[in-house]
């Protein structure tokens, strides 16, 4: 199996706080791996520095076997990675085919000039993006809400649909952060089938951070525990369940709750 | 919770193309004889909605459309309308002109036709954008605006201060104007459609993207930066363009012209007409200049029955106009429009509705 994405020794302070510290984790190709850990652990930091917002205080980070430590967020997208929020960040105002317009339009062929002005290898070229979102949406089961705002669907559809513009993207890592944050169980379960039809149906390396247990032991192939920005653990859903020092830090307290 | 307004009955496409075609042929006919018989002041007052126009759109396309606070449009316009003066000026009359300073030998002995000239402005105008921008283009929210509202005021000192191209604060006379229409109107129309499918097109995707979440935007592979200067350059050009037709129109520039005070002109007709709205700032673009004109009136002294009107002098305009400009961002934040646009499908809903309100009112009448 190959490494789709591979952190080294990732270090990442603000000021005197070690968010991240010496983090080494390795994503295979085809697999969803999913990053645990309680709150402030520093999960969200681990993304953004995979991301390109910010920039590692040391360590690197290899996509396909190339560098892409300190590389602009947009030129990451570009190579191939894609994310969603903890919050949800759509273009709120915008109409759900719009959100999925403006992830493709990374791959534009065509100019400035030509792609304004309408002209007719442009306007073939939106034809043809157009038709791939629509594909998408039918296949995610938003092609209905399609006219609709993005600010105006349920909260759980709007989750989806971040995730579809993700994938707009087309992306070779999928990166979720949180994606069942806020949702109900019913959501929940929905949410996990989402996932795992994305994952065959776009044959999709997935990365994601997330709370729900029950999801995350039911999806992962690989589980990766942070607490204080160390890496506790790491294994498959039950050796996690058996870590001692996770059940400490983690599972333990979710059990209580 | 929002929702758009849905339009669910979409015209064919035939009859849309045929009433797009009849509102051309409309409008060519009205400037046909708008051209003819309307009297000079009137002609003037139309030729200088198209030029607000123009500027409208030009803000509208940063601030409304691309969602950054930008006040630089009078230093844009300025640019256009100095290169239209200083090229367009006749060879012989620079000397009486430039009677402080001769013009430059560089530029005193060239010539330009007019369009050139005009397509001059907007590009230099660009080029200033471009080069204000890298560095201007990284800050957000307030600070663009004042480094940009710093870069217009800049450009009004500068060319106070190069005598001998601009004239300095003499400013330039006798300019060849363009008193028809056809230029004003024909350019407007030119912008107004290249807006618009500028706007339709995946840049225009792109700069809504980085209005409604710059952070969002980046990760979806969108370079803000790139995009952001686009914006701005597209936008300087326009406004190069506006100035260069206002030269035009006015036959004379100085710099007092530009004040950074010309910007809220534009800031009134953007936030007036709905920010991201192109049929909304041309609707504005009238409303605001046609008032500008019409409230003339209350600038002039004022006496009913013998007694002066105190309130009545140089000034009330603005403080009507600036009322008007809180009324708006107070009760009636999106403007006309907000980020919708007129489409045949609104007007024929709203022609509709409207006789249907006046025929139930005679089914009243009658059964009473």
């Amino acid at each position: 199996m190959s490494n789709v994405l591979q952190l080294d020794n990732i270090v990442m302070r603000f000021g005197g706080v070690t968010a991240v510290n010496d983090l080494t984790l390795h994503v295979n190709k085809g697999q969803i791996v999913a990053l645990i850990g309680p709150n402030g652990a520093g999960k969200t930091t681990a993304f953004n520095v995979v991301t390109g917002v910010y920039t590692p205080t040391s360590g690197k980070i290899l996509f396909n076997g190339k560098d892409i430590t300190a590389l602009k967020p947009h030129k990451i997208t570009q190579l191939g990675i894609a994310r969603t929020f903890q919050n949800i960040r759509l273009f709120k105002e915008l109409t759900v085919m719009e959100n999925v317009l403006i992830a493709k339009h990374l791959h534009l062929k065509h100019g400035l000039f030509s792609t304004a002005l309408h002209l007719p290898w442009a306007r073939k070229e939106e034809k043809e993006m157009r038709i791939e979102c629509e594909e998408l949406l039918a296949k995610v089961g938003l092609i209905d809400l399609k006219e609709e705002v993005a600010s105006s669907l349920p909260y759980g559809q709007q989750r989806h649909l971040e995730i579809a513009r993700a994938l707009a993207t087309n992306p070779k890592l999928l990166l979720l952060d949180e994606p069942a944050a806020g949702m109900n169980p019913q959501e929940t379960s929905e949410l996990t089938h989402f996932i795992k039809n994305i994952k065959n149906e776009f044959d999709m390396t997935v990365f994601m951070i997330e709370h729900h247990m029950d999801l995350v032991m039911e999806i992962s192939d690989a589980i990766y525990v942070l607490d204080f920005g160390e890496l506790i653990a790491q294994g498959t859903p039950d050796q996690i369940q058996q870590n001692e020092k996770v059940i400490a830090a983690y599972l333990g307290v979710e059990e209580d709750a | 919770m929002k929702k758009r307004v849905k339009t669910k009955t979409q015209l064919p496409l035939k009859n849309r193309w045929l009433l797009n075609i009849g509102a051309i042929v409309f409008l060519i006919a009205f400037i046909f004889i708008a051209n003819q018989f309307l009297d000079s002041y009137i002609r003037r007052i139309l030729n200088l909605c198209a030029i607000y126009t123009i500027l409208g759109l030009s803000m509208n396309l940063i601030n409304g459309f691309t969602g950054l606070f930008s006040l630089g449009q009078a230093g844009f316009m300025a640019i256009g309308a100095y290169a239209v003066a200083i090229f367009t000026v006749p060879l012989e009359a620079r000397a009486t002109i430039f009677y402080l300073e001769p013009m430059h030998p560089a530029i005193s002995h060239i010539r330009l036709p007019f369009v050139v000239a005009l397509l001059l402005g907007g590009l230099l105008a660009a080029l200033a954008a471009f080069l204000i921008g890298a560095p201007v283009l990284r800050l957000r929210g307030d600070y663009l605006a004042i480094a940009t509202l710093g870069f217009s005021e800049i450009i009004r000192i500068v060319f106070t201060n190069i005598q001998n191209i601009t004239n300095g604060a003499l400013g330039i006379k006798n300019i060849p104007t363009i008193s028809n229409l056809w230029w004003t109107w024909g350019i407007a129309l030119i912008v107004i459609s290249s807006m618009v499918l500028l706007i339709r097109s995946s840049y225009g995707r792109a700069f809504k993207a980085i209005r409604e979440d710059e952070i969002a935007a980046e990760a979806m592979g969108i370079g803000l930066f790139k995009h952001k200067v686009i914006a701005f350059m597209i936008s300087a050009f326009m406004a190069g363009i506006g100035g260069g037709l206002f030269a035009a129109l006015l036959g004379t520039v100085d710099p007092k012209q530009f004040y950074f005070t010309l910007t809220y002109n534009f800031l009134l007709i953007i936030v007036l007409g709905g920010m991201g709205s192109i049929s909304g700032t041309i609707m504005s673009a009238f409303i605001v200049t046609i008032g500008l004109e019409w409230l003339r009136f209350l600038d002039e002294p004022l006496s009913i029955a013998g007694i002066s009107i105190p309130l009545f002098r140089p000034g009330l305009r603005m403080v009507v106009f600036s009322l008007l400009l809180m009324g708006v961002v107070l009760f009636y934040r999106k403007g006309l429009m907000g980020q919708t646009e007129l489409s045949w499908e609104r007007i024929i809903g709203f022609f509709k509705k409207f006789g249907k309100k006046e025929g139930s009112q005679v089914g009243g009448d009658l059964s009473e």
